[in-house]
């Protein structure tokens, strides 16, 4: 017995010695950059993200000015040049627009739309989910059952049918995302959360009588972060995703606001004499998009994961 | 062993290693023993001593990082070793058979008893469907298993862990093997359980004549039911020899000190040894004996690689000091 | 058991009961059915009597009161731009939903089951990382965007198959079917691939995660250890073992299918509910939007039992639970 105790004591000695733990942020940076595909993903969302916000700088011309927009131009394949003299890169749509302009402009409001809806979403979502644990009982079981219908029917369906309700628009599409997405986030912050309360230090917060408001942000809150921000990045590709295709079917924006999905769309027409360019480099740019965002978001997970420790 | 007749299993200086992102882990890095027809082979050693990975190496279903690197496996005169994966899968299951430590996860959890019996009998032998099902069911009473038809339409969760092992060792014994490899099967069972199906197999190998391999961390367990003991540390044998040379004269201080840590009635009241330290990792394990750092008896000459010792009756050890070696000197 | 089935029924007639209320109340807000179906040289009298003749006159609750009973005589209202009942109109085109959905569930099993398992087998191989990028990638493609690239691919620019309507039909038990004939066949394949596209990525996921699992498995080792063929522990040991979750994830994923069907049904012209729903959302046609809503709700709430079921078949466990409650 004496000799296990002191082999204990002698290895309880040696740890201060051993290297010590660098930051979490620094472990996870360098755990997140290790692997090179998503390294590479994440370059890519950077310049998509930069493309978006600089759109107007960057764009050969503003497709949406009509002064500067030539019917002459209309259709032109990808190379040739225009009559304002500069070169369609990526050819013209229908109307004689510059489609490298169109697409920059585009990502500028699908990104827009996404992100937007994707962080509404979540911050209702957290405060559903964390009110749901933190009260328990009738409350939560109320709470996650809704979540549950929700949850059953398809995000398409559930979306189709509320913009039939609230027809066209930025913020009706919007509304439609969110509230397709809210229960995502309401499930994983009560999840975590849920295991975060049966935790001791909460029980000893209570016991400190801190106020459930204070609980609840400070120490509830911080610790459901890492599923969180997993959720909200592939989420987020799923708005993206699923306003593109409400555009695409006509019930999303209007064509006042062109997002990918509507540029897609208005090239469905050409695309049966061949002129593939006007719904083709659009959707290039939504995917590119996407699978940018989904391999950060698949390697946020493995990273953040406690269980898939490697 | 009976002397004169090829042992069933021979194995020479087995050596297999893990290729981790990590480094080497060898798991297996030096082991030799033989079992002979009828004979009950104690293949004893701490968790993570490389017994299981030796039991898997002789029917070779070592997994990928994992490989046989060195060393014979001779069965009857034939080397495992480098013999294809349709020679080794003729050979598992009828003439060599496993039972796994843990009764609740060998059997298929979706699959029926009979479809798990049944498929083993048909690897092996062209029979009908109904022939291979008598024999399941004539295998299972001879295990103690009563209303074997009934049992034969259950699933495994249906069963107790006694009678799925009772299940397990049943199909091991479908083709009538030669050689029986038990890893630690009555680990996971309750004390009169595990008494049964002890009593059972050492009856079944005195009947049958097959040789068994019994894989434990368990010395009570060896030493009322084996012939032989086969002592292993951080994957190498350290100590061989019939049951009674070993446990009443140990030789290896790691010998020694596992039986000092049994408790038992004869000295009761006395304070238990305790061997200091842990099990060392196998991951880049450093040259010479693995045991040096938690051995009373280690000396300088233990920074090289201990070779074995041959003793005349048949015993072998491998340390530079022994422990009767104070009593020679 | 059927305590069980019992209940689930009946909680799944709440569940009906409740969606009819926010659909018929949510659509009836949109906008002005009179002003797009009135031609314009219509007089007041005519509008009136046109309003009467719909019932659109009435407080909105006696509408929701009148539909439910109409509903439970299987009266969904007509549409008002067929002037044909609701319900007919989808039951005419449900068959080539079905067809569509079903076939490219088949396809996703037939080929995602396959490749996830192999993955699952080798996952360090560089064929199985190739696998598992092209199912990110399946997940990520933007399901109308890839149909207009087949279009584009196969039909314009190669001219092998159709791009648009459902080809030849003929019947089967009393259903008109494109899959049995050589031009229907060719039209159903491409709406079927890329229906069939998301799904499959999600199976080669769901296949590869449970053979990784269960190929470390105890009872494996053991079915290998009894000398068994690589193929049978493969096809019937781990098979049989990762076909609970991809069964189970599956049935529930066919209302996706069913519902995802309005974007390939809408690129490929395809003349099922999901092109019918476009159209009517365009046209405010209410009638047939909530026609559409309630038929989908009640086959989901049956896909969902049905998947029970089979999931009890599947896992002995499971159907020893419910015996003993």
């Amino acid at each position: 017995m004496s000799t296990t105790t002191e082999h204990l004591q002698a290895t309880a000695a040696a740890m201060p010695t051993a290297p010590r733990v660098e930051s979490p942020l620094r472990r996870f940076t360098a755990a997140f950059f290790e692997s090179r595909i998503a390294t590479a993903a994440f370059g890519m969302l950077l310049l998509v993200v930069a493309i978006a916000l600089f759109a107007p700088w960057l764009s050969p011309q503003d497709p949406y000015d009509l002064a500067v927009v030539d019917i002459m131009d209309s259709r032109m394949a990808p190379g040739e040049e225009a009559m304002a003299g500069f070169t369609f890169w990526l050819g013209s749509d229908g109307a004689g627009r510059d489609m490298l302009s169109a697409i920059f402009y585009g990502l500028r409001i699908s990104l827009g739309v996404g992100v937007a809806s994707g962080l509404i979403a979540m911050l209702i979502g957290m405060c559903i989910g964390l009110t749901a644990a933190y009260f328990g009982g009738r409350v939560d079981a109320v709470i996650m059952r809704i979540v549950d219908l929700q949850l059953s029917f398809p995000a398409i369906l559930v979306a189709l049918i509320l913009v039939a309700i609230l027809g066209k628009g930025v913020d009706k599409v919007i509304i439609a995302l969110v509230t397709v997405q809210w229960a995502y986030y309401a499930r994983t912050v009560r999840g975590s959360a849920l295991v975060e309360r049966s935790k001791e230090y909460i029980e000893a917060a209570t016991c400190l009588a801190l106020s459930h408001r204070r609980i609840v942000f400070r120490h509830l809150l911080p610790n459901c972060l890492p599923p969180m921000i997993v959720v909200v990045t592939l989420q987020t590709a799923h708005a993206i995703s699923l306003e593109a295709t409400l555009s695409f079917l006509g019930v999303g924006l209007p064509q006042t606001e062109p997002s990918l999905g509507l540029l897609i769309s208005n090239g469905f027409e050409y695309m049966m004499s061949g002129k593939y360019w006007i719904s083709f480099f659009p959707g290039l740019a939504l995917l590119i998009t996407i699978v940018s965002i989904n391999l950060v978001g698949d390697q946020l997970r493995d990273v953040l994961n406690p269980r898939l420790e490697r | 062993m009976n002397a004169g007749k090829q042992p069933t299993l021979e194995v020479e200086d087995l050596r297999t290693h893990f290729f981790t992102k990590a480094g080497v882990v060898k798991a297996v890095d030096g082991v030799s023993f033989a079992v002979g027809q009828g004979e009950v082979l104690g293949l004893v050693g701490e968790s993570g001593s490389g017994k299981s990975v030796t039991g898997f190496s002789i029917l070779g279903l070592v997994d990928p990082p994992g490989r046989v690197v060195g060393g014979r496996i001779l069965f009857k005169g034939e080397d495992l070793v480098p013999l294809g994966e349709d020679r080794m899968r003729a050979l598992r299951g009828s003439r060599i058979a496993m039972i796994f430590q843990d009764p609740m996860m060998t059997l298929n959890p979706v699959l029926r008893v009979d479809t798990q019996m049944i498929e083993a009998i048909l690897a092996h032998r062209k029979v009908s469907k109904a022939a291979a099902y008598d024999r399941a069911r004539e295998t299972l009473m001879r295990v103690g298993i009563a209303s074997p038809d009934e049992r034969l339409r259950s699933y495994p969760h249906q069963f107790s862990g006694g009678m799925r092992q009772r299940v397990a060792i049943a199909i091991a014994l479908l083709n009538e093997p030669d050689l029986i490899i038990a890893d630690e099967p009555t680990t996971a069972l309750d004390v009169t359980i595990q008494a049964q199906i002890l009593y059972e197999a050492q009856k079944l190998c005195r009947e049958t004549g097959t040789a068994l391999i019994w894989i434990t961390h368990d010395l009570t367990v060896v030493a009322g039911l084996a012939d032989r003991i086969c002592v292993m540390y951080a994957g190498r044998d350290v100590e061989q020899g019939t049951v009674d040379q070993v446990l009443d004269h140990p030789l290896h201080p790691y010998t020694h000190g596992l039986i000092g840590s049994v408790p038992s009635r004869n000295r009761r009241g006395a304070r238990l040894q305790q061997i200091p330290g842990m099990t060392p990792s196998l991951l880049n394990l450093a040259p010479g004996c693995a045991f040096r750092s938690r051995c009373p008896r280690a000396t300088d000459r233990c920074e090289a690689e201990p070779t074995v010792t041959m003793r005349g009756d048949g015993r072998r050890v491998r340390c530079f000091n022994p422990v009767d070696a104070d009593v020679s000197a | 058991m059927s305590v069980f089935i019992i209940r689930r029924l009946l909680q799944s007639l709440g569940v009906i009961f409740v969606m009819s209320m926010i659909v018929f109340f949510g659509v009836n807000v949109v906008g002005n059915p009179v002003d797009i179906l009135a031609s314009d040289d219509m007089t007041q009298e005519q509008i009136q009597a046109f309003v009467a003749r719909l019932g659109l006159d009435r407080p909105i609750y006696e509408q929701y009161w009148y539909f439910v009973l109409n509903a439970l005589r299987g009266d969904l209202g007509n549409s008002f731009v067929f002037a044909e009942p609701a319900l007919k109109l989808i039951l005419q085109r449900l068959p080539a939903t079905l067809e569509l959905a079903l076939a490219s569930m088949f396809l996703s099993v037939v080929i995602g089951i396959p490749l996830g398992i192999y993955a699952g087998l080798r996952p360090e191989a560089r064929s199985s990382k190739v696998i598992m990028a092209s199912s990110i990638l399946g997940f990520s493609l933007p399901t109308f965007w890839v149909g207009l690239m087949f279009i584009m691919v196969f039909a314009v620019m190669l001219g092998w198959l159709p791009s648009t309507g459902r080809g030849d039909t003929t019947e089967l038990l009393g259903i008109q079917v494109s899959f049995l004939t050589w031009d229907g066949l060719q039209h159903l394949l491409l709406p079927a691939i890329n229906l069939a596209l998301f799904k499959m990525s999600l199976v080669i996921r769901l296949a590869r995660a449970g053979t990784r699992e269960v190929a470390l498995q105890d009872y494996v080792k053991f079915a290998r250890a009894k000398g068994l063929s690589a193929r049978r522990v493969v096809l019937v040991h781990i098979m049989k073992n990762i076909m609970i979750p991809v069964v189970t994830v599956l049935g529930l994923e066919l209302g996706g299918v069913i519902a995802f069907s309005v974007v390939t049904e809408t690129v490929f012209a395809w003349p099922g509910i999901g092109k019918l729903l476009i159209d009517s959302i365009q046209l405010l046609d209410r009638p047939v939007v909530v026609a559409y809503l309630i038929i989908t709700v009640l086959m989901f709430i049956l896909i969902n039992l049905v998947v029970d079921i089979l999931y009890s078949v599947l896992d002995p466990r499971v159907r020893l639970k419910d015996v003993k409650s």
